[in-house]
């Protein structure tokens, strides 16, 4: 058998995973990669979720696309997240279109499943993830930290998943999806289903992709990871490659061709199914609705310290959300730290150069004791 | 914990082993980690400046960036052995209730704040009509963080009038105690153990 850790691993496992939609996914492909060794003990891994559009290549590059990681800069050795220390784990969660079981995989009757491919939930692809941990053979993490969509992963790991967490990091994240949440990725998935070769998500047998649909639902997206000062500064009203308005519809504003070129380039290496799915799963997240209508009570019973960050330009999940968990964490008693940190680039913040992220992150696993 | 301020290093004295304290205002967390690595004490702590918090956060400390004023009252009653509020009363939009909110959450409280009726506070108003700026309070009055300036005298008839019993007082004058005679007029900084 192959070396289960690494770069570029895949595992099909036999399932069956149970759903909260009330199937069943059999098998259950998952596609990871790890950084780092594995102590004797396994109390040192770190498993990272990725955001909406991430995948697992958090400090390697893409398979796709060629680019470095999209966590470079807090990942590897010597980083807060330091790979001499500690044994990373990241995933491509079920539902996505990097090699895990999602829309884009072979269904039963041979064909790839398309919209026959259940409805999945945060808390399935956290269930998902325990799975690959049991095959690796870590029962408890050291922690488990997430940005955005990621951040709703370690929420629910600490809330499901208590005596497998030691420590947990939630930058930018949410405990439910709001309306204005909800309705932005609504236009993004209309934008999909629009275009006229997404044909009720059956396009990947003719060869021809829902392209432009894809792309504007991502240029919707993209402005809302962005601030309005971000976008000024970034851009402001200036004119794309000409000294003069064309009074005309091409991308005369910088602007304009930016979010044209981020919907496009967007395309080469997403899946129209898997957005409309992994959208669909932020949207049933209410982790307080799951525990009985009192966030508090998700985490009742967990012993794992928390690491809550927000930052003051993200209208996203604006901080306001993050209290809200902090507040229930108090509630519960658990060892919270939280802090909004302050920078221009809206949601997309912790991904960027952000020193004070770095400290906050790399003080806090220090706690841990490794 | 030689390095601690004068008021904090009676506090962490005077906290019980392996207790459960909230530091509310709790600054670089000097107090949290002398606790912590001294006396075994789970702390948590509160603070408003988010440089301060990052500092905290980053050596390793529990805390939340949070205003003293609103966001208390998230904690269950009883919360902590100790609810911690070290020269932060002074700054609170309604140091009452946050006095409230302390022993709520807190079977005990420690509360310590500078004494603006400490001598030399009165003779600068006195004999110079202006408000005083002293070694406790070296910051001029448009731009001081505390917005509701107390006197020893004051803070004994708020806790007598809410009914809050005193359990142990301590008095400064500069890093050294002074005595309880006449601790308005000669103690530059207070200390009170609260209870209910």
């Amino acid at each position: 058998m192959s070396d289960p850790f690494g770069l570029n691993r895949h595992i099909i496992l036999p399932g069956p995973l149970k759903l909260d939609g009330g199937t069943a996914l059999a098998p259950v492909e998952i596609a990871y990669e790890t950084y780092g060794t594995l102590n004797a003990e396994a109390s040192n891994a770190i498993l990272i979720c990725h955001a909406l559009t991430g995948d697992q290549h958090v400090a390697s590059n893409h398979s796709i696309t060629g680019k470095p990681g999209w966590w470079t800069r807090m990942v590897g050795p010597g980083k807060p997240v330091d790979t001499d220390r500690f044994c990373v784990i990241s995933s491509n969660v079920i539902g996505g279109c990097m090699g895990s079981s999602g829309p884009q995989s072979i269904g039963p009757d041979g064909r790839p499943y398309g919209m026959d491919f259940p409805v999945i939930t945060i808390s399935d692809m956290v269930r998902a993830q325990a799975m690959l941990l049991d095959h690796l053979g870590i029962a408890q993490l050291y922690s488990v930290i997430g940005g955005s969509m990621g951040g709703m992963q370690a929420l629910s790991w600490a809330a499901n998943f208590p005596a497998r967490v030691a420590s947990a990091i939630v930058i930018a994240s949410t405990a439910r999806h709001s309306a204005q949440n909800i309705a932005f990725h609504e236009v993004g998935r209309q934008a999909i289903m629009a275009d006229p070769n997404w044909r009720e998500g059956r396009y990947l047998e003719d060869g021809k992709s829902p392209d432009a649909g894809l792309a504007v639902a991502r240029m919707a997206a993209h402005i809302t990871y962005l601030s309005e000062q971000g976008l000024t500064e970034k851009f402001g009203r200036r004119l794309q490659n000409r000294d003069v308005k064309t009074f005309g519809f091409d991308a005369d504003f910088q602007v304009e061709s930016y979010l044209r070129h981020q919907g496009l380039s967007f395309t080469d290496r997403f899946d129209a199914n898997s957005y409309l799915y992994i959208t669909r799963a932020t949207h049933y997240f209410d982790l307080a609705e799951e525990h009985g209508g009192h966030l508090a009570n998700a985490f009742k019973g967990c012993n794992s310290r928390f690491c809550v960050i927000s930052f003051d330009s993200d209208w996203l999940y604006p901080t306001s959300e993050s209290r809200n968990i902090v507040h229930a964490l108090n509630a519960s008693g658990a060892p919270v730290s939280f802090v909004e940190l302050s920078s221009p680039f809206g949601h997309d913040s912790f991904f960027l150069e952000l020193p004070a992220l770095d400290r906050v992150i790399d003080g806090f696993l220090k706690a841990g004791g490794l | 914990m030689s390095a601690l301020r004068p008021d904090l290093a009676i506090i962490a004295r005077e906290v019980a082993p392996a207790s459960r304290i909230l530091d509310v205002g709790c600054g670089d967390g000097a107090l949290m980690a002398a606790l912590r690595d001294g006396k075994q004490v789970d702390a948590r702590g509160m603070e408003l400046d988010r440089a301060n918090v990052t500092e905290c956060v980053a050596r390793g400390l529990s805390v939340i960036q949070g205003n003293a004023d609103t966001d208390l009252a998230d904690y269950p009653d009883a919360a902590f052995d100790y609810a911690i509020l070290s020269q932060t009363l002074q700054t609170t939009m309604r140091p009452d209730l946050v006095l409230e909110q302390l022993l709520r959450i807190g079977k005990h409280a420690f509360v310590s704040f500078p004494n603006f009726a400490h001598w030399r506070v009165r003779l600068s108003l006195l004999w110079g009509g202006r408000m005083p700026v002293t070694r406790l309070l070296p910051v001029a009055w448009y731009e001081t963080p505390n917005i509701h300036h107390v006197t020893i005298d004051d803070f004994r008839a708020l806790v007598k009038e809410r009914g809050i019993r005193v359990d142990g007082a301590w008095f400064l004058s500069g890093d050294r105690l002074t005595s309880d005679a006449a601790a308005n007029f000669r103690a530059e900084h207070a200390v009170f153990l609260l209870s209910r």
